[in-house]
Parts: structure tokens; C-alpha cells; sequence
């Protein structure tokens, strides 16, 4: 549905996105992480025909966005950043007003507004002025009138921006209730949204692709994938981590501080060669045969927040250096 | 991808309005905003105003002894010159200040059809004002006998005026996202139209630039091309002057915002 071949969009001598390629088909549901400035809106306006790249293609069901722009733009629908809407109308009036942009008419265009209407649970605000509204309806109407046309592709920069949690949990339930039929890309800063609403991730830092994966895929490139969690009560810490330590399968170990001192908690990390739930198997038997009472064990999936600084800490270091300068 | 390709084109092309239906979607949009806002009816009420102050207070209208509207019209060309950019200013600037721009331009919309529904219906906002002024008209009616042709002249050479300024209102409010900016620069662009074949300016011109020059720019002022019309004179030299500013203003609108767009 969607494909975008080596995107590169330059301001002056500023690169901002730089060789990004990626597909999304329908069924899926593209999460697209990033730090501030990495270059996620940009690639987002580029793919919906806002701005124009500076080299490299976006294909949109099968239309190429720079030659036909038009019937590609009909297939998608768009809530760009900070879910912009035009503040001297009500709700109703916008919801038509795009819905008429969208080539709907009469019963159709009704039909259309109040579906609309009703996925977003709007309808308490609809003869409101938009300008009135509370951010959250703000978002939801921005939000709705990307949706308002059944569109086969939805791209949504940060749509969960400024929602309370609730509301949250409403737009990502909506989102992966509607990727089933559709191809989305959404972007967050939100981690736990990939999770809850992603069928596949890419993270993308300094204007390129860093990591593109299933979330699994991406959470076990984390350190503490494969690790596992070890909890025993009433055997002082110092002789549990010892005999941690000395196990074939345990490449390190770490004392965790926790909230009852009683409980000795220990991350063990296995050595590269052992195989899935070998170190959970061998830690259990040590607790076994030193009689410890075992609280805990675990084997970790990894985090993605922790894959994540991982790979796009550079950045934020440097920049700071920048802004100390 | 090959499944979904034959698939897909059939809700791509699915019938749609062609691009009439969208510029009348955007201007109906654009109409309603203007009185949806006060900024409607403060504008006609001060255009009311201002106009009936300059034809009968200044303009001298009962002191001239004739059955014309030559004191109304002499003046619009001033009057436009403050009124007009304060209806275009907002045009574009507002658009990029909320953002919308973003979703007017994603829209299976081409960035022509967005310009020319909205100056379209600014201009049919300033017809509206423009046609408010008719109990001037049964005044001089009621007077005497003027020549109905030569008021309707004025009218349609006001229009046109008005059109002109709002044209160029349009592409200095492309510019920026500041309306303040986007007025000043419209009046001052809007002054150089009036000017331009003013003689103390052409006078100034003459002491160093060459005869052919001072004529190249006196020849875009909007004053000889609206004074044709004034006196009931509709020639098709001074349409296609006005409709040519126009033209030029929207397609440099359209240059303007794509360069945006493009970064």
C-alpha cells in the first residue's frame, strides 16, 4: 500500500531525513519511533504529499505521489501534528466541509459525518465551535476528519498527543481495531503505544531507519532480553551472588535494590552461546540445591524504552553539547 | 503489493467531484468563516460608512448639482487600499498559523483549486459590501435622471478594483504567517498599484531613469484603467489589465506557497 524508496529531504544544509525506505501493507499497523528532530513528521508530510522530497519516491497504492498526487491523496487519510482544524467553525461544519474535499455528497456525506461522529465520540461537541473545544476534542475532531472518507491508508503523527489516558486507550484501541483492514503509520514518543498497537515498529534517529522490526524483534536487541530476574528470601546477598557467579551458564550478574530488604533480587545475563530458558533451568536447580526460597524467576523480553535510548542516545548527548557550547 | 493493486484504484477512482466542486467547497468554507467571525459585519458597516462619509462629506455629492455617482466611485481606489487587504490578509497567513494548510494541501485538492476557491470567495464577500451601497443609486435615481450605464460601469470597475487588490492581498498574505506583515505589505504593494502613474512619483522617476522605464512602470498603476470605467467607459483593454493583475498575483500565490511547501 504504501512504499517509500530512499527519502531524503534537505533544508539547505540541513538534512532532516536521509535514505529512508520502508513498505506497509494492509493488515498492518507501523509504529514509528523517534526522539524530537529525528525526522518522523518530516517523512510523514513527504509521504502524504505536503512537502515534496528532495530525491527518492513515495508510492501510495500504486500511485506515485509526486507524478499523481491527486488519486494518491485519496486513498489517504492524514492527521498531521498538533491535530490542526480551522478554529471558526463547529465541529459539524468542518467534519462536512472535509467530507465535501473527500468527494462526498448528500446522504453519502451524512452518512459519512455522523460514522465519524460517532468513532470518535464526538457527539456531545458536534455543534460546537472547534475553537471552543478542549484539546482532547480538538484532537479527536482532527482525528476524525482524518477518518471520515474510510480511507485505505491512515497516517497519524502523534495521535495520542495530549490525550488523558483514557482517551489514549480509546485511539489506540480504535487504531488497532482499524489496522486489521488498513495500512497505518502512526508516530509516538510513547513506547508502551508500540506494544499496544503495533504490528511493527521502526525507529528512526538523525533522519535514518536504526531499527525495523516486529516489536519483539526490536525488544530483544535489548540487553536485558535473554536476562533473567532472580528473587530468594532470607539468604544474605553477598553468598547468592557468589554462587550466581559461579555458574557455567552466567555471564554476569547484578544485585538489584529492593524494597524489602529481606528479599535478595539478582539480574543474571547469560553467556552468548546458551540457548532460550537454559539459565532459568540452571538457576532454578542452584536454588533448589542450596534449599533458598525462591520468590522470583524470570527470563526478561527486553525493553524496548531500554533498545531505544540504546540506540539513539548519541543524539541527545551530543546535542546537549551543543546547547552548552 | 500486485493484490492490492487491482484492488485499490477502484475507491481511487471512484466518481468525485471534479475540481469545480472543489473550489466551491473551499470557497463556500472560506464565505462562511468571513460571517461566521464579526469581522464580517464590522467590515460592511465600516465600508458603509466610510464610503457614504467620502460621496457626501468629502466628495461634495448635493454640491455638484448632477445626477452621478463620479463623488462615490472617485474614491473607492483609496478606500480599498486599507479595507481590501484587511479581508486578504487572513487568506493564507491564517492557514499557516493553524496549521491547516497542512490538511487543505494533503487533500485530494491541487494547490489551484485551494487558491482560487478562496480568493473567489473573498471576492464575492467584497461584491456583497460592494452591492450594500445600492440606496446610492436610488438616491441619484430619485434626484434626477443619471445614465444608469455609466453607475453600472462604476460598479463593475469597482469590483475589478477590488478584485486587483485582493489578488495581490492573497499572495503577500502567502507570504507570511503574520496578518499584521501580510496587511502592511498588501497596502504598501496596493499603494504602488495607485502610484505607480501618479505624476509626483512619475515626475520623481523621470530625473534618473529613462522615458520608456517611467512609462513601463506608470503603465501598471491601476488609476487610468479605473478611471475608464468611472466615466462609463468599458474597455477590453482595461479588463484584461485588471484580470492580468489578478492572474499574476494568484499564479505567484501558487509559486509562493509551494516553495514553502518544498523547504
Amino acid at each position: 500500500m504504501i512504499k517509500v524508496e530512499n527519502l531524503v529531504k534537505a533544508f539547505g544544509p540541513k538534512v532532516a531525513v536521509n535514505g529512508v525506505s520502508f513498505g506497509v501493507e494492509r493488515g498492518e499497523v507501523l509504529g514509528f519511533l523517534g526522539p524530537n528532530g529525528a525526522g518522523k513528521s518530516t517523512t510523514m508530510r513527504m509521504v502524504t504529499g505536503f512537502i515534496p522530497p528532495t530525491s527518492g519516491r513515495v508510492t501510495v497504492g500504486g500511485f506515485d505521489m509526486d507524478e499523481n498526487p491527486i488519486p494518491a491523496k485519496r486513498l489517504i487519510g492524514y492527521l498531521p501534528e498538533n491535530a490542526p482544524a480551522y478554529t471558526d467553525m463547529t465541529v459539524h461544519g468542518f467534519l462536512h466541509f472535509t467530507a465535501e474535499l473527500r468527494g462526498l455528497r448528500g446522504e453519502e456525506k451524512k452518512k459519512a459525518v455522523s460514522r465519524a461522529v460517532e468513532m470518535c465520540f464526538l457527539e456531545s461537541v458536534v455543534y460546537q465551535s472547534v475553537d471552543t473545544l478542549s484539546k482532547g476534542y480538538r484532537h479527536r475532531t482532527c482525528f476524525a476528519q482524518s477518518i471520515i472518507h474510510d480511507p485505505e491508508v491512515l497516517v497519524l503523527d502523534e495521535p495520542t498527543d495530549g490525550l488523558d489516558p483514557n482517551q489514549k486507550y480509546e485511539v489506540r484501541t480504535l487504531i488497532r481495531e482499524m489496522g486489521a483492514k488498513k495500512a497505518i503509520i502512526f508516530s509516538t514518543h510513547i513506547l508502551e503505544e508500540v506494544d499496544a498497537a503495533c504490528t511493527r515498529a521502526i525507529i528512526i534517529d538523525r533522519g535514518q531507519i536504526v531499527a525495523n522490526g516486529t516489536p519483539q524483534e526490536l525488544r530483544q536487541r535489548s540487553d536485558l532480553a535473554g536476562a533473567v530476574m532472580f528473587s530468594v528470601q532470607g539468604t544474605p546477598a553477598v553468598t547468592v551472588n557468589q554462587k550466581i557467579q559461579s555458574l557455567p551458564t552466567v555471564r554476569k550478574s547484578a544485585l538489584l535494590a529492593g524494597e524489602n530488604p529481606q528479599v535478595v533480587a539478582v539480574r543474571a545475563f547469560p553467556q552468548p552461546n546458551t540457548r532460550d530458558s537454559e539459565l532459568e533451568a540452571s538457576l532454578f536447580e542452584l536454588a533448589v540445591r542450596e534449599h533458598w526460597k525462591l520468590t522470583e524467576l524470570k527470563t526478561e523480553e527486553g525493553r524496548l524504552d531500554e533498545v531505544f535510548r540504546r540506540i539513539t542516545l548519541p543524539d541527545t548527548k551530543r546535542s546537549t553539547k551543543e546547547e552548552t557550547k | 503489493m500486485t493484490t492490492h493493486a487491482t484492488t485499490l484504484p477502484v475507491s481511487a477512482a471512484a466518481p468525485h467531484p471534479g475540481s469545480l466542486g472543489n473550489v466551491l467547497a473551499i470557497a463556500k468554507r472560506e464565505l462562511s468563516g468571513y460571517f461566521a467571525s464579526p469581522v464580517a459585519y464590522i467590515f460592511i458597516v465600516i465600508f458603509l460608512l466610510l464610503a457614504g462619509f467620502f460621496t457626501f462629506n468629502v466628495g461634495g455629492f448635493f454640491r455638484r448639482g448632477e445626477a452621478s455617482l463620479e463623488s462615490f466611485f472617485v474614491w473607492h481606489p483609496w478606500l480599498y487600499l486599507f479595507l481590501v487587504p484587511a479581508v486578504g490578509m487572513r487568506l493564507w497567513s491564517e492557514e499557516r498559523r493553524l496549521g491547516t494548510i497542512e490538511l487543505l494541501l494533503t487533500m485530494p485538492v491541487t494547490s489551484w483549486q485551494a487558491i482560487v476557491g478562496k480568493f473567489l470567495a473573498s471576492w464575492l464577500f467584497l461584491a456583497i459590501a460592494l452591492a450594500l451601497t445600492f440606496p446610492l443609486v436610488f438616491t441619484v435615481g430619485y434626484l434626477g435622471s443619471p445614465d444608469y450605464g455609466a453607475i453600472f460601469c462604476g460598479y463593475v470597475g469597482s469590483f475589478m478594483l477590488a478584485g486587483a487588490y485582493l489578488a495581490v492581498s492573497c499572495m503577500t498574505s502567502a507570504l507570511t504567517r503574520n496578518q499584521v506583515v501580510s496587511f502592511i505589505l498588501s497596502v504598501v504593494f496596493c499603494l504602488f498599484l495607485i502610484l505607480a502613474g501618479w505624476p509626483p512619483v512619475t515626475d520623481m522617476l523621470v530625473q534618473w531613469a529613462k522615458p520608456w522605464l517611467v512609462d513601463f512602470v506608470a503603465a501598471f498603476s491601476v488609476m487610468p484603467h479605473f478611471d475608464s470605467f468611472r466615466r462609463g467607459v468599458v474597455d477590453s483593454r482595461d479588463v484584461i489589465f485588471f484580470l492580468s493583475v489578478i492572474t499574476f498575483s494568484l499564479f505567484t500565490t501558487g509559486v509562493i506557497i509551494r516553495s514553502h511547501r518544498a523547504g
